[in-house]
């Protein structure tokens, strides 16, 4: 079996975000740069799903700027076999995405695709579902458990009242969760193992997918902020605030 | 023209929270026609219709839609939109689901848990945890939106007096079986409509210790929440997380114990009204945004305060 795991390349997110002056943005020069945190939980899962025997060859994917190479370096260092980079200075929404994966599911056949469920950037929480839809693919988004047998995907959900399983035949799109496993820092032996993996670039136009952004970004802005308040110095002092200040019990 | 709103249900009651989703569509239309798939979901049919300021309130009951598995609703949907502007669902774990499957069989684009609307194409929505908010306009015909609930007023649930209409299912996708599903019971309120919420971070140090807070929320007819700290140790269930990644809440009072503040927890608490912090830590950066600080050891200050309300 074949793995597919898109990864997208965002803001550090230990990165205090600011937004630009002219309002047309967040500040991204000279600000830290790495995996989406999601993503990284998704190759984890592959390669284990390797390690277990189960996958043949993991195939990373990333679309966007030159730099994203790095990004992929790092998957390759986690333990998967190749990578796919789709190079563009484009701005790519979710839609997007999903077309340019689909373009290189043709072209790879996996059998599954694990995604992030959401990138940290954008907060969409999109991409995957919107590949399952376009491929016609049965979908577990949000995935804390990943089981695969028979041709089969047993996937335990995070859903808002618990947990939910759903069965899906393969080929599949699975998008995973923070709690699907904890993800492996690269080993120094492994970051130099990896610079030898191949990249292959390719770009929207060879893969017949038009990028163009379906929504428009009129501004962004700072959200209100919250007053900062003060402090209590007792258990009492904060009874009382609540109560005759806050009135909120 | 008119705007349909994804009705989420559990076959026998509609989540409160569709109320909120309504209240964001009635900004957009006028015409605002609901839409109920499941099995044996006649009585859910039945509390739409009397919404206030509903139109029309489709119903499909058919056994595929038992539980809102994507693979079934997605083309029933995209079945319907052609006579709608705007297809709106809750922010929810469901709505998010579905959505972006919708909104891609309509190669259109989707737009992520508004928090305001500023015309039928321009919208608000945060981005990057909550540390800006995008101001988005939309070009596509149809547009396709998760709506956040605390960002929108309920809107009254009687009064209404709406047509129901049945429609035919489509076959159920045979690529997708649904296995079961282990819900939290718990006797307290929602956690996402609780008008108080106590939530632990990793100072609790264990799940027994959470027993404290959840004394504390009781008294206050309050839920309890966590941090993704005290959820990846087990403290506690994984839909208690409260933040980026987890649920949002906003209510009227939040009390954080033991919680650091990091910007992807905090990012689901901005919009309560008051924020109650107890650290031991007078550095922690939830202090930054407490109404109320109190420095203390947790361990003493929340018996204490139990003991005192
Ligand atoms: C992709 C991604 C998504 C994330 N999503 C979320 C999310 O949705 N929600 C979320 O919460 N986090 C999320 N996080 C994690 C987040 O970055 C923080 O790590 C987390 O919120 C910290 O939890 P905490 O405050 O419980 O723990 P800590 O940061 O360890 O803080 C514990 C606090 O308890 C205090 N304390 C300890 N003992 C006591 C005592 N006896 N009395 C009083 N105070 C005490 C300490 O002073 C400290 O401030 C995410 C992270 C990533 C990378
Ligand atoms: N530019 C990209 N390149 C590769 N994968 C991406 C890209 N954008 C999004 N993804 C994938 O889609 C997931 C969800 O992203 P989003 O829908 O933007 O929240 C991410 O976690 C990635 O797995």
């Amino acid at each position: 079996m074949k793995v597919l795991v898109p990864i997208k390349r965002v803001i550090d997110y230990n990165v205090k975000v600011r937004v630009k002056a002219d309002g047309t943005g967040v500040e991204t020069a000279n600000v830290k740069m790495s995996m989406n945190p999601f993503d990284e939980i998704a190759i984890e899962q592959a390669v284990r799903l390797k390690e277990a025997g189960i996958a043949k060859e993991v195939v990373a994917f990333s679309a966007g700027v030159q730099a994203c190479q790095e990004t992929l370096r790092t998957a390759l260092a986690m333990g998967a076999d190749r990578a796919i980079h789709v190079v563009t200075d484009a701005e790519l929404q979710p839609l997007a995405v999903a077309k340019l994966i689909k373009a290189v599911v043709a072209r790879e056949t996996p059998e599954l695709v694990i995604l992030g469920k959401q990138a940290i950037d954008d907060d969409c929480n999109q991409t995957g579902q919107m590949l399952a839809g376009l491929l016609g693919w049965p979908q577990g988004a949000f995935a804390s458990k990943v089981s695969i047998a028979n041709g089969l995907a047993t996937i335990v959900r995070e859903v808002d009242g618990g947990a939910e399983t759903v069965e899906i035949k393969l080929p599949a799109i699975v998008t995973a969760d923070l709690r699907l496993n904890e993800p492996r820092y690269a080993t120094l032996p492994n970051i130099m193992k990896a610079k030898k993996k191949p990249i292959v670039n390719t770009t929207p136009a060879e893969l017949g997918v038009d990028v163009a952004p379906r929504l428009k970004t009129l501004s962004v802005a700072e959200p209100p902020k919250r007053k900062g308040g003060v402090k209590v110095a007792s258990v009492d002092v904060l009874i009382e605030k609540l109560k005759t200040e806050a009135r909120v019990i | 023209m008119a705007v349909l709103v994804i009705v989420e249900h559990d076959n026998a009651q509609m989540k409160s929270v569709i109320l909120t989703t309504i209240s964001a569509a009635a900004k957009l239309s006028d015409d605002i026609h609901l839409l109920v798939a499941g099995s044996s979901c006649g009585a859910v049919a039945d509390a739409a219709a009397r919404i206030s300021g509903v139109k029309k309130v489709l119903v499909c009951d058919a056994p595929q839609y038992a539980a809102a598995l994507p693979e079934n609703l997605a083309p029933l949907i995209v079945g319907l939109a052609q006579g709608y502007t705007h297809i709106l669902a809750p922010a929810t774990s469901a709505g998010k689901n579905v959505s972006p499957r919708i909104a891609a069989l309509l190669d259109v684009a989707q737009i992520s848990e508004i928090t305001g609307v500023k015309s039928p194409d321009i919208f608000e929505r945060p981005i990057y945890a909550g540390s800006a908010i995008a101001t988005v306009q939309s070009s596509d015909s149809i547009k396709v939106i998760t709506v956040r609930g605390t960002a929108f007023e309920p809107v009254i649930d009687s009064g209404g007096a709406a047509v129901i209409e049945a429609i035919a299912p489509i076959a159920a996708n045979d690529s997708v079986r649904f296995i079961g599903q282990e819900l939290s019971k718990s006797d307290r309120p929602e956690l996402t409509s609780a008008r108080v919420v106590v939530t632990g971070g990793r100072g609790l140090q264990s799940a027994e210790n959470f027993k404290l807070l959840e004394v504390l929320a009781d008294k206050l007819n309050g839920a309890v929440g966590a941090t993704r700290a005290a959820v990846d140790a087990g403290f506690i269930a994984n839909d208690a997380q409260i933040g980026q990644t987890g649920k949002i809440v906003a209510p009227e009072l939040y009390i954080a114990v033991g919680v650091s503040g990091a910007i992807q927890h905090v990012a689901g608490i901005k919009d309560s009204k008051i924020i109650v912090a107890i650290n031991k830590d007078e550095e922690a950066p939830i202090f930054q945004i407490a109404d109320y600080g109190l420095v203390a050891d947790l361990f003493k200050a929340v018996p204490e305060l139990t003991a005192a309300i």
